[in-house]
């Protein structure tokens, strides 16, 4: 009999080209955007060495993109130069890119899934920490640094410690009005930012089961922000269906045979975990991050907490920061919160899903004229979707601008920057200084939430809004 | 990169926790495509003014610390986004080691990959550290062949995985090196499942 194994290690064994301290590992796919790529692809320049496997690797363009008016070509020059470099970057070396003119370009994390190139079992990497997101289809994925992604792209492999087991068990069903995002914020707010440090999180029970592929790569793509390597869920019949028919998932005789070894992608029962962590769904409630990191949460009927509420020194310190910051003051509703800008996108919450949650929320409705709002659909693809069910309807109605995909106000390194001072609903995944622009500030929320606070100009409880 | 053995300098305290590396470097210095000329945006938003003066209030500004070689800071340091931009940074802000109580995951391995020395010490010894780094000229030696660190005062060794050990103290050109693995490689590729994505020869969807 052989030794029970987790979802985790039976991914990490079946990629080993040298099992050590540190590990060898087979990359299945390697993702690629302008970012973090082009000083890798000059070092394969300047050391003479080729691109090992471009069949292997898709780019597309996400990060530095704008969001308007693209016929007109990008104004930023630095961002210009960027994509230029990795359009001329994927030229030279063979590979497929989903540039700004091709109707599948979109975020990284959004448009791998959607085109059926992340499948269960693989090992993804990519240049970006929210590579987690793959992880809900049962592949390991993780973020890497430039150097490893020259490393990947000459050599198709990569050096790992092997990180420790996670498991997050929840159970219970999600309550009405309560989101996959509130769940995972609600994981964070308990386990912490670093909580995650030098494990693999697999997310089980119940309720994980239950959620659509959309709602789980909600989850898995905020695992870094639990400070984990990678996040994962086992593969099933929602993972199957949703993967089968589309542009790059097997076919015919090799889809039986992949469905067959995705089917073996299951922790075994006897199976033991470095840490394991409870979660019951059932007390879940929307969550308002009112601080400078995603632990920093609340529930949106709460309030700002007092920095003395926090035991340990160190995040008593970080609150006193957080609070002045964000301009709060302890004791303040999360209700009473006015808000200037909402962000309705990102690899976390830019999926057709959370466009109907949100849309949902807004029939109707107008928002409120004292708010700047914006929906940023996570590809083209996600976009072209949306229009057809007749969602940008919704939205421009409701005064939302509709914008082209892209990673756009999540990281401001567009001209979708938020300005200094001023306050942002995001259903994006990092609330960091900065983050949206200098001087701006973030809160985390769920789609709908983000939908309801545009009408109301503050924050409310979407569930007493939302209609069956 | 070049071989690191022994870091022997000044210190620099930076006491807070979960220092992410959008702090470190802000997302509008990623536009470049060099892997140069980031040392000046270290921290940018924290050591400049919103007109882009630098604060003089904001400790790497100060001219005392100029030419200091240990960044000692809080726990979880470097946690969030995977940009190496944040090792480019403190590297070429003239640092050769960060001491702290734990870094983020990625950016431990970020920075073994750059030439940047990563040591995670207890959280006590970190705080006496930051204690007696408030003194600028307060000096300390981090040995990575002893994995010993001295200051006045203290004596501790510390624990580092032996592949950044090895490359650090090696300047190695670690693809050179797992190439010399290729045979390795091959055999793996060979056996790989016949159902398995490529990249090339779909159409886009309707």
């Amino acid at each position: 009999m052989t030794t029970p194994r987790t979802l985790f290690e039976k991914v990490w064994d079946n990629h080993l080209v040298i099992d050590a301290d540190p590990s060898l590992l087979y990359a299945d796919l390697h993702l690629v955007h302008e970012v973090t790529s082009p000083q890798a692809f000059a070092g394969l320049k300047a050391s003479g060495r080729a691109v090992r496997r471009p069949d292997l690797t898709i780019g597309t363009v996400d990060h530095g993109i704008p969001t308007t008016g693209r016929a007109l070509g990008i104004r930023d020059p630095l961002s210009k130069r960027q994509i230029d470099a990795m359009v001329e970057n994927c030229r030279e070396h063979g590979i497929t890119l989903f540039g700004l003119d091709d109707p599948r370009q979109g975020i990284v994390h959004v448009v791998g899934p959607e085109q059926g190139l992340t499948q269960p079992g693989l090992l993804v990497v990519c240049g970006d920490s929210h590579t987690s997101t793959h992880g809900a289809f049962g592949a390991l994925a993780f973020g890497i640094g430039t150097t490893e992604v020259e490393h990947v792209l000459a050599t198709q492999t990569i050096w790992q410690a092997r990180p420790r087991t996670m498991a997050v068990e929840v159970e219970g069903a999600l309550p009405w009005g309560v989101s996959a995002k509130d769940l995972i914020l609600g994981i964070i707010a308990q386990i912490g930012v670093s909580g995650g440090a030098r494990h693999v999180i697999e997310y089980r029970g119940e309720t994980i089961h239950d959620l659509t592929m959309e709602q789980r790569m909600t989850i898995c793509n905020m695992s870094i922000e639990g400070g984990a390597r990678a996040g994962m869920i086992a593969p099933d019949e929602t993972t199957i269906r949703y993967i089968e028919g589309r542009p790059f998932a097997p076919e015919g005789r090799q889809w039986d045979e992949a469905v067959s070894a995705w089917e073996r992608l299951v922790t075994d029962e006897d199976a033991t975990f470095d840490k394991m962590v409870q979660i019951d769904a059932g007390r879940l409630v929307p969550h308002v991050s009112w601080g400078v990191n995603p632990a920093q949460t609340v529930p949106v009927t709460g309030e700002v907490p007092s920095p003395d509420s926090y035991e340990d020194p160190l995040q008593r310190d970080a609150a006193v920061r957080a609070l002045e910051y964000m301009a709060l003051r302890p004791g303040t509703p999360i209700f009473d919160i006015a808000i200037d800008h909402v962000f309705l996108g990102s690899c976390t919450n830019g999926r057709i899903e959370d466009l109907r949650a949100a849309a949902k929320v807004l029939e109707g409705r107008k928002v409120d004229s004292r708010v700047n709002a914006v929906v940023v659909p996570g590809s083209m693809q996600v976009k072209a979707q949306a229009e057809a069910e007749g969602l940008d309807d919704v939205f421009e109605s409701a005064g939302f601008s509709w914008r082209d995909a892209g990673c756009s106000s999540c990281l401001a390194m567009n001209p979708d920057v938020i300005p200094a001072g001023e306050r942002c609903a995001s259903t994006s995944n990092r609330n960091y200084e900065g983050r949206q622009g200098r001087g701006a500030r973030t809160h985390l929320v769920s789609p709908a939430m983000a939908a309801a606070a545009a009408v109301a100009g503050h924050f409310v409880d979407v569930r007493e809004w939302e209609r069956s | 990169m070049k071989p690191v053995s022994t870091v022997t300098g000044r210190m620099v305290p930076l006491d807070r926790s979960d220092v992410d590396t959008d702090q470190i470097i802000p997302q509008q210095f990623l536009k470049r495509i060099e892997r140069d000329g980031y040392g000046e945006f270290l921290f940018y938003n924290w050591a400049h003014t919103d007109d882009g003066t630098p604060s003089s209030d904001f400790i790497i500004n100060d001219p005392a610390r100029r030419g200091a070689k240990v960044l000692v800071t809080g726990p979880n340091f470097g946690c969030g986004s995977s940009r190496e931009h944040a090792p480019w940074a403190i590297e070429q802000w003239g640092f050769e080691a960060v001491i702290t109580p734990s870094a983020a995951d990625i950016f431990r391995n970020n920075s073994s990959n750059v030439g940047l020395l990563v040591v995670e010490l207890p959280q006590d010894v970190v705080s006496r550290l930051i204690d007696l780094a408030a003194n600028p000229g307060s000096e300390v030696t981090i040995d990575l062949e002893t994995q010993t660190v001295t200051a006045d005062g203290i004596e501790e060794f510390f624990d580092i995985d032996p592949t950044a050990k090895n490359r650090l103290r090696r300047g190695l050109d670690p693809i050179g090196a797992t190439l010399t693995h290729d045979d390795l490689i091959s055999a793996h590729e060979e056996a790989r499942d016949s159902w398995l994505p490529t990249t090339v020869e779909a159409s886009p969807t309707s």
